[in-house]
């Protein structure tokens, strides 16, 4: 056990997997000698050499793409996009090929690589250094898309997603790097993809988050507690694709009151297929509407005015009083 | 401080072996040996039979909207001829001759322009890539299925086919580029068919050649007649060498013409003349071969009929198969799929049993749309 951050706790995922399977490489900007530009693949390159850690052309289609001819072949490719803003620069090499690759040759080859890209904002960044773009690939079949919440989680989940059979994109968020500390065990542990994880037991109200925005909803569930006396139960979705509809339904069975909580813009996000599963398969427990706190439907507006349009725990305060005064 | 130059001026060497009259330059013959040189040629019959026939599948809705590579035979086959089973093939979407010379079954491969997936699967062990129609994204795959090569130890050379039209694109430069910086086992093919869909060549680039285009990268590029059978085997005969001996990539830019039309949907007469079609058709890589093989004596009779005769039986058996279950769909997603796919599969098993155990429950009229293509004509 050792107290880390999520940086070191990815790198430490990325570490043991590279000495447990010769297949693992790692590509990407900066990746090599520099570590990554938030250091996540740091000393990699010492220990395992250019030809493992490969530090790229600058040319994000290029890396997925021949990563995607490595994965063909039978490596283990983990991409690192520097920014998921970057990302639109190879969607094309990731939906027409990461994800249908095993369906286009009926199972003759597949496409097992993780995709890891910081995103989300708060770090007071500039434009496409801020966005949360999950939606993209939570849309695409094919795709399994994954948001760790903390270290710990974020090591199992980068351990589980490199040694899953299909594409897996990683978002890290940026300002959860060095947010906070975690014992996180010597030995590799792995976390189910697809499972959604209950952070905080509670009776009135469920909130649904990921990434950045479950410190968010933790936040919220305090004051709730303090200041209304109502118990709020956090389900820390962990993967947004495929989604786990089961533990969501079962905790609104509970409940009978939703609010999600997402960084994205409001309109077609993650939030509106979560509001949907559960209105088909928890209908009959709604107790008032489903409510979103979520970023405004805005191109970003620059980091000066982030917190006006990111959600924050008075926001989702806010909609959680409206909910259960509904 | 002078202005000095710091690279020399480049030039880039265009090949011709038979010219189309079908008379060879001794001091260039590659040697082919004569019954290579026989299975060669009746893979490019091959093809363009069964191309021929291909239309006419597609006319009487038989098939959907296929590519034909009517023109392009000497190109593909003359380079793909240069492989042997360990080394890679990374098809674009008009490589029908390269893919019947790599052993994909013809019935298959009408399965693929019928509409099912089934025809695109690759056989196991098979090192060919499946038919990639986003132009130019499959060229970054064949870059990384050779640093994947050259990671394992493993003397496999990758050969990557696309047209002028794709060197336009994004990721033929960055596949060039991480190619040329990684110094990977790869032959770029080029196919310079003059027309991408109805955008001549030089709409597409202002560079004298394509060939130069590799120079950019750190490599060689070479231009050949590319329906001249010999200049396009000697051509990638050389670059496969040198990708095997370790000395990287090579770009082939085979200068050749599509003389039938982009895809089934569509009609060239809107954007390009008889006359250049005429002119062209002069060149045309079979017909300046026959003489030579003539005159070797290489050339089999009866060989028409025996390659149309195999293409009818396999067309048969292509009727005769039924269509795979519409339930695969949901097979392949994912290594195991998720609840939410398998309540959906559960819904399409649910609908199919009401519509009853018919045949072609499911499916489709084949006219599958590809890139470029008004989807009413047939």
């Amino acid at each position: 056990m050792a107290k880390l951050n999520m940086v070191k706790a990815l790198n430490l995922a990325l570490l043991q997997e590279m000495e447990r399977d010769d297949d693992i490489v790692i590509l990407g900007e900066d990746v090599g000698v520099d570590g990554g530009v938030f250091r996540v693949t740091e000393d990699l390159h010492r220990k395992f050499g250019g030809k493992r850690v490969i530090d790229s052309p600058l040319a994000e289609a290029g890396i997925i793409g021949t990563a995607v001819g490595m994965a063909l072949y039978g490596l283990k490719p983990v991409c690192e996009i520097q920014f998921s803003g970057f990302a639109f620069q190879c969607f094309h090499q990731i939906e027409n090929h990461c994800a249908r690759y095993r369906t286009r040759t009926q199972g003759r080859f597949h496409v097992p690589m993780v995709i890891r890209m910081p995103f989300g904002g708060g770090v007071r960044a500039l434009e496409h250094h801020s966005e949360s773009e999950e939606q993209f690939y939570a849309h695409v079949p094919g795709l399994k898309m994954v948001i760790p919440s903390g270290p710990r989680n974020a090591r199992a989940l980068l351990v589980s997603a490199l040694r899953d059979p299909d594409p897996v994109i990683f978002f890290e968020h940026k300002a959860l790097y060095h947010a906070a500390k975690e014992e996180v065990p010597d030995e590799a542990e792995t976390m189910p993809i697809g499972r959604a994880h209950v952070d905080r037991e509670g009776r009135d109200l469920t909130l649904v988050a990921w990434g950045a925005m479950v410190r968010v909803a933790r936040e919220a569930a305090e004051v709730l507690h303090t200041e209304d006396g109502a118990s709020a139960e956090i389900v820390d979705l962990l993967t947004i694709a495929p989604l786990d509809r089961e533990t969501l339904v079962r905790s609104v069975e509970k409940t009978g009151r939703v609010v999600i909580v997402h960084e994205a813009p409001k309109s077609f996000g993650a939030g509106a297929e979560i509001l949907a599963s559960i209105a088909e398969g928890a209908f009959l427990s709604l107790e008032a509407p489903i409510r979103r706190v979520t970023a405004y439907d805005v191109p970003f507006p620059g980091f000066a005015r982030e917190k006006a349009n990111v959600p924050d725990a008075a926001r989702v305060v806010a909609a959680a009083r409206e909910t259960l005064a509904y | 401080m002078p202005r000095t130059r710091v690279e020399p001026r480049f030039q880039i060497d265009y090949l011709s072996i038979l010219d189309s009259d079908g008379a060879l330059d001794d001091a260039l013959d590659p040697r082919i040996p004569p019954d290579e040189l026989k299975r060669m040629y009746r893979g490019m019959l091959l093809a363009r039979r069964l191309d021929e026939r291909m239309v006419k599948l597609q006319r009487q809705g038989r098939i959907g909207t296929f590519a034909p590579l009517k023109g392009q035979e000497a190109a593909q086959v003359g380079s793909v001829a240069t492989l042997t089973p360990r080394d890679w093939m990374v098809p674009s979407f008009r490589e029908t001759a390269a893919m019947l010379w790599r052993g994909w079954p013809i019935e298959k491969m009408l399965m693929f322009f019928a509409g099912y997936l089934e025809g695109g699967q690759p056989a196991p062990e098979q090192r060919d890539l499946p038919i990639t129609i986003p132009v130019a994204t499959q060229l970054p795959h064949a870059v990384g299925l050779a640093y994947a090569a050259q990671y394992k130890d493993d003397d496999a050379v990758v050969m990557a086919y696309f047209g002028d039209g794709a060197t336009s694109e994004g990721d033929f430069h960055e596949a060039a580029n991480f190619a040329g910086v990684w110094h990977v086992p790869v032959v770029f093919v080029c196919q310079n068919n003059q027309w991408a869909i109805s955008v001549p060549l030089k709409k597409q680039t202002h560079s004298r050649t394509i060939a130069q285009k590799a120079l950019a990268y750190g490599f060689p590029g070479i231009q050949v007649d590319g329906n001249d059978l010999f200049a396009v085997y000697a051509a990638t005969r050389e670059a496969v060498a040198r990708a095997r001996a370790g000395e990287g990539p090579t770009l082939i830019e085979c200068v050749t013409y599509r003389l039938g039309v982009h895809t089934t949907a569509d009609d060239p007469t809107k954007y390009r003349s008889d006359d250049e079609v005429k002119a062209w058709e002069k060149k045309d890589p079979l017909t300046r071969l026959v003489p030579y093989l003539e005159r070797k004596g290489l050339l089999t009779p009866g060989l028409d009929a025996e390659v149309d005769a195999e293409i009818a039986a396999a067309v048969e058996r292509f009727e005769a198969t039924p269509p795979p279950d519409p339930l695969t769909i949901f097979d392949h997603v994912y290594a195991e799929r998720p609840s939410s796919l398998e309540a959906q599969r559960t819904e399409l098993i649910e609908r199919l049993s009401e519509q009853g155990p018919g045949r072609d429950a499911g499916d489709e009229p084949p006219s599958p749309p590809m890139r470029g293509q008004r989807m009413t004509r047939r």
